[in-house]
């Protein structure tokens, strides 16, 4: 079975030295606060420059894989949805690829419903169409490892319970999902739940024991009452003004 | 349409070789030696050289633009070129440097020095107006201190000896300074081809590019330090010509679909025909004094440069 295996990632003063491994099949969820880690990790999983330690697939190191290869092993969508150039949206799913596959491009198409918009420029397109077209690139190699940040962020009700399904999807036949969320509200649809904060993995539960856990609301600063989040009350009444 | 270019090319460039027929002829009935002498001691050169240096405005302004993620991006814009002017001056008329490789590498170290204080100024990922401000800064300062090292230069007639190359001129160069300005931009050039689908992935973003093993930063540097090798090396030639590096890459991107890598090709051939064209038109003028090429292009590039900008406006503000 496939297997992502991390160890002593590090970035300095954003990510302290971390370890991870996670299995095909998984999908997880990686929340915190903002600058906690979230984009820093998944960065470090992607060896975009700067980040120290070694990732491997299968006992593979990504950093030895020329690009034909670490596209069969991972893609990375990161969280900024713009494009300067007027590329269709066709040709920028195709930049997602080494060579020439119209009928997988096709199956891309169809399946994030890019039909109509298939041949308009990106830089044209809406936020939330853009991010599908640009999570349709990241998936077109079908790569063992999907690293995605902020994937569910400028999507209508419709698309987020799609994106979800695509997902899952792609775990059950044992690729390994990680994405960086921050509506807790979809929690519950993944396997597995990463708590990042102040650049370490705070906690790697269930998405029910972490949401249930007080260390999850220490950290958040937000407690659960009938199934409504709310602010935690300082316990120190002078920051309040 | 791009064979059609490349025919396009191809006459523009023979018509600049053979254009105007009458000296060519007479000199035929005369002798024909004395036709093959024009043709190849005095009219080769500037063909090949006017060539050159509107594939290498194309090709280095398309790269750098990719590399900026920016349309207004330029040799001309950044400051590379009057860099480029200013090392030349320097070198020829201070240093006394007559080598035209020389020169051509004064001139390269003028558009490197340049290009390395507009990314410290402005940053790769600047928006356009601290790109445009600092690039204009950046032109306006090494203009000037092309006009003071002018002023001061040993040889009284540094100035109007320089306003005769400064705003491009490709009247009288020979071979050696032909060589001299091409040998390095072709390489160079080719190099930058070697990077086009590299270019083409940077549209991704960044981080993207990092994930799939590319080095943006190493390969900004490259970029921007190939492209002043080569726009330096053909200024100390030929002079700063401008607008050429800007507008053909708008053009290129057109023909590879917005692809700002795969765009390299297209500019290089659209550079070199515009240059074809306008050192055509200066020839054409019945004056006995010649007009600089970079007015020409400076005249016709304004207007294109203005369209873009708002364009660019327009689609920020919709």
């Amino acid at each position: 079975m496939t297997r992502l295996s991390a160890r002593e990632l590090a970035i300095p003063g954003r990510l302290q030295p971390t370890g991870l491994d996670v299995h095909g099949g998984e999908l997880v969820a990686l929340v915190g606060p903002n600058g906690g880690g979230k984009t820093s990790l998944l960065r470090a999983l992607a060896r975009i420059e700067g980040a120290a330690g070694i990732v491997t697939i299968d006992g593979e190191d990504i950093d030895d894989a020329p690009m034909a290869r670490r596209r069969q092993l991972l893609s990375f969508l990161p969280a900024s949805r713009d494009v300067t150039w007027p590329i269709s949206a066709r040709d920028v799913i195709r930049l997602g690829l080494d060579r020439v596959d119209e009928l997988r491009v096709d199956e891309m198409i169809s399946l994030f419903e890019l039909d109509k918009l298939a041949k308009r420029s990106v830089n044209q397109l809406s936020t939330g169409e853009r991010a599908r077209v640009l999570t349709a690139r990241a998936l077109v190699g079908n790569p063992r490892l999907l690293l995605l940040d902020e994937p569910l962020s400028n999507l209508d009700p419709y698309w987020v319970l799609r994106f979800l399904e695509i997902f899952e999807c792609a775990a059950t036949s044992g690729h390994m999902v990680l994405a960086a969320l921050h509506d807790l509200s979809q929690l519950d649809r993944f396997s597995r739940a990463l708590l990042i904060s102040e650049g370490r993995i705070q906690m790697d539960e269930a998405p029910a024991n972490l949401v249930a856990s007080e260390r999850f609301e220490e950290i958040f600063r937000i407690s659960s009452a009938n199934g409504r989040w709310s602010i935690r009350t300082p316990a120190d009444p002078r920051s309040l003004p | 349409m791009r064979l059609f270019l490349v025919s396009l090319l191809i006459l523009g460039a023979a018509a600049h070789l053979l254009l105007p027929w009458a000296p060519l002829s007479e000199a035929q009935t005369i002798d024909p030696g004395l036709a093959d002498l024009i043709l190849i001691e005095l009219r080769l050169p500037r063909t090949l050289l006017v060539l050159g240096y509107g594939a290498v405005l194309g090709v280095s302004g398309a790269a750098l633009q990719a590399i900026f993620a920016n349309p207004l991006a330029s040799p001309d814009i950044s400051g590379a070129s009057s860099g480029a002017a200013l090392g030349a001056v320097v070198g020829g008329y201070w240093l006394g440097f007559t080598q035209p490789l020389l020169l051509a590498a004064c001139g390269a170290a003028g558009a490197l020095g340049t290009l390395a204080l507009l990314v410290t100024l402005a940053g790769r990922k600047a928006d356009t107006a601290t790109l445009l401000l600092a690039g204009l800064a950046i032109a306006l300062a090494a203009g000037a201190a092309t006009s003071l090292a002018l002023a001061l230069a040993p040889s009284p007639f540094a100035f109007y000896d320089a306003f005769d190359w400064l705003m491009g001129s490709f009247t009288d160069r020979s071979m050696a300074q032909a060589v001299a300005a091409l040998v390095p931009a072709g390489i160079v050039t080719l190099l930058l081809l070697r990077r086009s689908r590299a270019l083409d992935l940077i549209a991704l973003g960044d981080d993207v590019a990092a994930s799939l093993g590319l080095r943006p930063k190493r390969l900004a540097m490259e970029v921007i330090a190939l492209s002043a090798i080569a726009v330096g090396a053909c200024v100390a030639v030929a002079g700063a010509i401008g607008f050429v590096g800007l507008v053909a890459p708008v053009f290129g991107r057109q023909l590879s679909r917005g692809h700002p890598g795969k765009a390299l090709v297209p500019s290089g051939l659209i550079g070199a025909l515009l240059l074809t064209i306008a050192d055509l038109a200066v020839r054409a003028v019945p004056l006995d004094r010649p007009i600089p090429v970079g007015v020409i292009t400076a005249l016709f590039g304004t207007p294109l440069f203005l369209w873009l900008v708002v364009t660019m406006r327009r689609r920020v503000t919709a």
